[in-house]
């Protein structure tokens, strides 16, 4: 089966019916959102159909909207069919009060410390990672900084004038 | 115990083996970055590696968050440092795709010529270091020789050595120079034998195979299992190549083999290095020679910094310099993922844009990142000075693991 | 070659002041220790590489142990999860001791106002030459080794026992 956006779609639909939410497409990219509670079935299917083989992951990263009350933070997966050479994008929207997801380590090793930056970011939670902790940012590290509330600069420094920084 | 010792019948073999714990950095002496390994060892072999990286963690991604998008290109610059224009023209081209901008082709062919320049350079000194922490110092002075030569004709263009912040959205500042063309046929000219001098020195040389063949493997499997990208990937023999698979900037136009390796150990990563720097000659030869006339820019005044000549006489020019330099121009909304084949891999940009001035949420997919956390893995069961060469021959940048 | 220092010049002897004999040898013999980090750490390379060259300056070997340096050159941005290292570095050196700051990074933190980079290393260690430059050019390295030089040659030998030296490690917070 040739992969391009509708035979995805449409295979996905009929495996998976309403765990899959929503789908766009942009610059030529497929984009499926999917209920954040099924993604491990839905990746390993993924990965292993025959059919759809997307057996490379290519990224693996978060993105916090604030506005969005009740789906604040997105897990983005974008994954790689190597063979038909298929790009596509899944997305799984998490409420901020409560961030989890199943761990896609088991389906793919790389996973790992893409999660562990992932969490390390934006406090997304992944449930079944072997060793889940802070990877960039120093180990006791209390809060989340690439969420939208946590400012840029160090907010114990005391040389640097705002007013002359123009913020 | 049936064994015999070497140690003569009075000696108490212990029962159970006992692993000592050894730091492997952050600070160590083969200047690769900072990172730590915690190693467990029984003796001279490692069981068990745990690392820890973070040590030059910059925060790349928020502060992206922060700056107008030309004031991001420095940012790249500091990702993979060794090959910085590559980085740069990955984020100019994401934006352009963004901004829904086509670029002529003279520019994607000088385009093409600075980033396999690029990859030279960091090919150069990933093999060269390699030859330092095998012990082989002789290579690395020969070799940076030649990176001053590529570093020479960076200056001609952009006026830097090592972060270049090379390029514009839409092409170059201005067209090559005279001074380029002429150092670049000469490097054309002279480079190919002085690299093969570097290689004999190394390649065949016995000790050197002798510790390198069979050294930090990684099946094909695992390699895809781990998202490796890059020469890590096609020493593994994998061959995929975002060049060729996703073609862009007239890459699709160049006659080019992608070298693979079988077995994806330190030697094959370090010959797949090499025959690189060999296609990226071919490369060079065949854009300099086929280098189509035209502009050495796209037609897009709301994002290519005007010409001086205009800006000081016409008030529309001005108001676009004005505009551009202070970061003063929106960008369209939108989301993207774009991917250029780096030194290491495949560097991709995930953009998404709300449509201010600055981008919503700009992430690096660092391939340095996502293949050192198959390093544990990789020197399992190998001896200290094998992981130090496995190391060496991954090419971790710091700055590229960290951002 | 460098030049002698002022003295009396007689048939078999050469008398000058112990400091300047001493300030001459420590000067053109400084052991560094590239602390790298970062995109600072491949200009220390070209630096050390043949086009450069800083063994010209006595800078020969490369000491990778604090215990046998005598220069600390922080080269590269320095995170806060680094500066614990910088500083247990530092402090395992023996006197006399220099520190250069090659680089904005190491200097103020350079382009990276951020919540994980150290806005420059003399917030934990003494610092003796600041180098400027994103990163500087290799003459500009040269040059501050060179003013490293200077002050080495022209140091009392018993500045690192006066009560103003003491006061300034302790200012930092080491013994």
């Amino acid at each position: 089966m040739a992969l391009n956006n509708e035979t995805v779609l449409s295979r996905l639909k009929e495996h998976f019916g309403d765990a899959v939410l929503d789908s766009y497409e942009n610059f030529d990219y497929l984009n499926i959102e999917i209920d954040a509670s099924r993604n491990a079935e839905i990746l390993r299917f993924l990965k292993i159909d025959t059919q759809m083989n997307f057996i490379y992951l290519t990224d693996l990263c978060a993105v916090h909207m604030p506005d969005q009350t009740g789906k604040e933070l997105g897990v983005v997966y974008h994954l790689h069919n190597l063979e038909e050479n298929y790009r596509l994008r899944i997305k799984a929207w998490l409420n901020i009060n409560n961030p989890e997801i199943a761990s896609a380590t088991s389906i793919w090793k790389g996973a790992n410390w893409m999660e562990r930056e992932t969490y390390d970011f934006f406090g997304v939670v992944f449930t079944g990672h072997p060793n889940l902790r802070r990877i960039l940012n120093v180990d006791h590290m209390e809060v989340f900084p690439l969420r939208k509330e946590f400012p840029l600069e160090d907010s114990t420094r005391e040389d640097k004038d705002d007013r002359f920084f123009g913020r | 115990m049936a064994e015999q010792s070497i140690f003569g019948e009075d000696f108490i073999q212990p029962e159970e083996r006992q692993y000592n714990t050894l730091n492997l950095g952050p600070t160590h002496p083969a200047t690769h970055g900072v990172f730590q390994n915690i190693l467990q060892m029984d003796g001279e072999i490692i069981m068990q590696a745990e690392p820890t990286i973070g040590y030059i963690h910059r925060a790349f991604e928020k502060l992206a968050e922060r700056r107008p998008f030309y004031q991001v290109t420095p940012i790249t610059d500091r990702l993979n440092y060794c090959s910085a224009p590559i980085n740069n023209m990955g984020w100019h081209m994401t934006m352009e795709k963004l901004l829904k901008v086509e670029t002529p082709k003279k520019v994607d062919y000088m385009r093409i010529i600075v980033m396999e320049l690029a990859r030279i350079a960091d090919h150069l000194v990933c093999n060269s270091v390699l030859g330092v922490d095998a012990g082989a110092l002789t290579g690395f002075t020969y070799i940076f020789q030649e990176r001053e030569r590529i570093y020479d004709m960076y200056e001609e263009i952009a006026g830097a050595r090592l972060t270049t912040n090379i390029g514009r959205v839409g092409g170059f500042e201005r067209d090559f120079t005279p001074g380029f063309h002429a150092k670049l046929k000469d490097f054309l000219a002279t480079f190919p034998k002085r690299f093969e001098e570097f290689d004999r020195l190394i390649t065949r040389n016995r000790i050197f195979m002798d510790r390198v063949i069979n050294v930090g493997p990684i099946s094909a499997e695992d390699a895809i299992s781990y998202s490796f990208a890059g020469p890590n990937l096609r020493a593994a023999g994998v061959d995929y190549d975002v060049r060729v698979m996703n073609p862009y900037c007239s890459y699709q136009d160049f006659d080019f083999i992608i070298p693979v390796g079988t077995s994806g150990d330190t030697y094959d990563r370090f010959m797949v290095r090499q025959n690189e720097i060999r296609e990226s000659l071919k490369i060079i030869n065949q854009a300099y020679n086929n280098m189509p006339e035209g502009s050495h820019h796209a037609d897009c005044p709301e994002f290519y910094l005007p010409p001086k000549h205009d800006v000081y006489n016409s008030m529309e020019a001005l108001i676009w310099h004005f505009k551009i330099v202070m970061g003063e121009v929106d960008l369209p909304a939108g989301e993207l993922y774009h991917a250029v084949e780096g030194a290491n891999g495949e560097l991709g940009y995930y953009l998404i844009s709300d449509g201010g001035r600055t981008p919503y949420r700009l992430h690096f997919r660092r391939p340095c990142f996502i293949y050192y956390q198959a390093y544990p893995e990789m020197i399992k069961g190998q001896m200290l000075s094998d992981a130090v060469l496995t190391m060496s021959s991954m090419n971790v940048i710091a700055g590229e693991l960290d951002a | 070659m460098v030049e002698a220092p002022d003295g009396l010049h007689g048939e078999g002897f050469f008398a000058t002041s112990l400091s300047k004999v001493i300030g001459l040898a420590r000067a053109n013999s400084m052991w560094p220790l590239p602390f790298a980090t970062s995109c600072c750490g491949i200009e220390f390379m070209a630096t050390m590489g043949s086009n450069y060259d800083l063994a010209r300056f006595g800078s020969e070997r490369m000491s990778f142990s604090p215990r046998q340096a005598d220069l600390l050159m922080v080269m590269g941005t320095i995170a806060k999860k680094m500066g614990p290292i910088l500083r247990q570095v530092y402090e395992q050196m023996a006197e006399p001791r220099w520190v250069i700051s090659v680089g904005a990074c190491a200097s103020s933190g350079g382009i990276f106002d951020t919540y994980s980079v150290l806005q420059g290393i003399d917030r934990i260690i003494p610092v003796d030459v600041y180098v400027p430059g994103c990163p500087p050019r290799p003459e500009q390295i040269i040059d501050g080794v060179m003013r490293i030089q200077d002050l080495v040659k022209n140091e009392s030998l018993r500045r690192r026992n006066t009560p103003e030296y003491k006061q300034l490690l302790a200012s930092y917070g080491i013994e």
